[in-house]
């Protein structure tokens, strides 16, 4: 008896160690390398700043890396950057939550079905096909109806299709967030004699309000790190606006330009790849913070 | 025999041409006068429950989970005014039988009712009733209690504000009111900006209760209500719903046998067929049901013979 104890429990110990030493590896692996990037961003930043100051960086309303004289306030990219996402959470938040509204609580469930993976096919598309569909058929279609004065690359084309892009984000984890909400909750609304509206607007959003918040930060933050679509339709004007019809370059697009650009190493441009970067890295990290900061805060007991 | 086949397509797009509220409260609402006058008289003479009028009724209803049919051809009428238990074993369909007279059903897909259920008269699966009006004069306690994530005060004030009762001296009459009448409000008074479901289980289904009566229901439903609750909870609960029954419709399902013959006064037993649809098999005084049952059935169940 003692031994098939003692026997058994070797084995299972043996087991044990494997799969936790796989497990262990597995993180360590992502850990690793999120440590390594975050070095070399860092290291390679570090030299930009001792070309640059990182006040100047930071607060300079020009940019302009590749003339003379050149300047390196980062701010034009950021507008750009910022812009742009804004423009694509304006019309993706909204959307994605009357969607996922819709497909929680009204659709019935064999559409559910078919919409679902519709919008998951959505979210497949390379992001350079909705470059192209932003710049050859957006900035048309605006341009004939809306604004005939505006130029071919602009910053809401761009935003606007991005904002279709991270639709399928936001909708499905605003989703997920509304079906993990309990059936008693809504049967409670319901009893009290609530509409479908009403309990989808007042009962069920408010419950799920952290998912549907951390839903959109995330949604954001995908918007910020986009890079190919902006390339392509947001055009390569670093430009301090918030004019939405003009012509901007985001931090992702201008890491891009310089980046296949005949850019000898060790020279400050070559740098602000790294710097853009970092400040790039800093943005989305400090969404994801506050996106965890707000679903912590926001969280409903139920 | 009228055999009328009431089949609703749950489909929550398109919103149901709706009796208007003013009407279906009038037919809800027709018997009130009299009734109140009985009540209000010095020595309330209360005619036998089995005399006093239909509340809820139903004729040959069946209910169907897709092809399963959980219930079958139940005809009964349940008296205004009444606390009514219904028993039955596990899986016999009651909480089907109690959530068919607020259309909780409605919201399960592929759910589907045949036969008359009639609220007053009004057959309330008729095409023209408003589902949400109808749930509003068909109150509902479930068996666990599912406060809403709101403060004390709004899980009470919600219905009342959904009425258009929006002067905050009403609303504060109205939670008193009610949070007293269903036993909490000596726990509560000093918190009713705390969260809900931050009070115990037990307190919890209290507010559930009061919630129910915030929203001034001729019936109310209630699914197991003590099941997760101590002794004591339990206990208060028996008294209220013995106190609510002169006011009110109560429908209860209880496994307790004690329970049933404590707050009832009329009793219907429910029970599996062969092909599982539950059946009626007896409806009457509790104290008939409990000590002259007519059916063998119900006998073995009330006494524990039952597998
Ligand atoms: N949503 C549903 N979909 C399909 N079948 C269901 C559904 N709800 C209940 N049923 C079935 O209907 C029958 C009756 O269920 P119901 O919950 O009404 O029983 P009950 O008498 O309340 O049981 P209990 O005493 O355990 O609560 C059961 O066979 C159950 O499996
Ligand atoms: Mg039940």
């Amino acid at each position: 008896m003692a031994t098939r104890l003692l026997s058994g429990n070797r084995a299972e110990r043996g087991g044990e160690m494997a799969i936790h030493a796989v497990l262990l590896g597995a993180s360590v692996i992502s850990i690793a390398t999120t440590v390594g990037i975050v070095f070399v961003l860092l290291s390679e930043s570090l030299r930009f700043f001792d070309l640059v100051s990182v006040w100047d960086f930071l607060t300079g309303t020009v940019w302009t890396p590749l003339f003379r004289p050149a300047h390196f306030g980062v701010l034009p990219l950021v507008a750009g950057t910022v812009l742009v996402a804004g423009i694509a959470i304006i019309v993706a938040a909204p959307v994605g939550l009357f969607t996922a509204i819709f497909l929680s609580e009204y659709a019935p469930d064999r559409f559910r079905r078919i919409v679902k993976p519709m919008l998951e096919i959505l979210a497949g598309v390379p992001t350079v096909v909705y470059g192209y569909f932003a710049l050859t058929f957006v900035t048309p279609l605006l341009q004939r109806w809306l604004l005939p004065d505006m130029i071919i690359f602009n910053a809401l084309s761009a935003g606007l299709v991005m904002g279709v892009m991270i639709i399928p984000i936001v909708s499905s984890l605003t989703e997920d967030a509304m079906l993990a909400v309990p059936r008693s909750l809504r049967e409670a609304a319901y009893a009290l004699g609530a509409t479908k509206f009403e309990v989808a607007t007042r009962v069920v959003t408010p419950a799920a309000l952290s998912g549907i918040v951390a839903a959109v930060i995330l949604g954001l933050s995908r918007a910020i790190g986009e890079t190919m679509l902006v390339t392509i339709a947001a055009g390569a004007t670093p430009r301090l606006t918030l004019n939405p019809t003009e012509s901007v370059q985001t931090m992702t697009a201008y890491i891009v330009q310089v980046s296949f650009g005949e850019t000898p190493q060790g020279t400050p441009v070559y740098y602000t790849i790294f710097s853009v970067g970092l400040l790039l890295f800093v943005m989305t990290l400090a969404m994801n913070i506050l996106g965890q900061w707000v679903v912590r805060r926001w969280r409903q007991a139920y | 025999m009228t055999h009328q086949q009431t089949e609703h397509a749950n489909n929550g797009m398109a919103p149901e041409a709706s009796i208007t509220a003013a009407a279906m409260d009038g037919a809800l609402t027709a018997h009130d006068g009299a009734v109140t006058a009985a009540v209000g008289a010095a020595a309330p003479e209360r005619p036998p429950a089995p005399d006093r009028p239909i509340s809820l009724r139903t004729e040959n209803m069946s209910l169907y989970y897709g092809d399963f049919r959980a219930l079958r051809d139940i005809t009964v009428g349940i008296p205004e005014r009444t606390v009514t238990a219904i028993i039955g074993a596990s899986g016999c369909g009651k909480s089907s039988f109690l959530r068919s007279f607020n259309r909780m059903n409605d919201l399960i897909p592929n759910a589907r009712i045949e036969g008359i259920v009639e609220m007053s008269g009004v057959p309330i699966y008729d095409r023209r009733v408003d589902v949400a009006e109808l749930r509003r004069a068909v109150g509902m306690v479930f068996q666990r209690p599912n406060p809403l994530p709101l403060s004390i005060y709004e899980n009470i004030a919600y219905g009342p504000r959904r009425r258009g009762v929006r002067n905050r001296a009403d609303l504060d009459g109205i939670v008193q009111r009610c949070l007293t009448q269903a036993a909490l409000w000596d726990e509560v008074k000093d918190k009713l900006k705390q969260p809900g479901n931050e009070l115990s289980g037990g307190q919890q289904q209290r507010l559930c209760i009061a919630r129910t009566l915030a929203v001034e229901p001729d019936v109310i439903l209630m699914d197991e209500p003590c099941s997760a609750l101590d002794p004591a909870s339990t206990l208060r609960i028996e008294e209220l719903m013995q106190e609510l029954g002169h006011e009110y419709t109560i429908l209860v399902v209880t496994h307790n046998m004690q329970q049933a013959a404590r707050v009832s006064e009329m009793t219907a037993f429910l029970n599996m067929a062969e092909d599982r649809a539950g059946a009626l098999v007896e409806f009457g005084p509790t104290s008939e049901i409990f000590t002259n049952p007519q059916e063998k059935t119900t006998e073995d169940y009330i006494t524990g013979r039952f597998s």
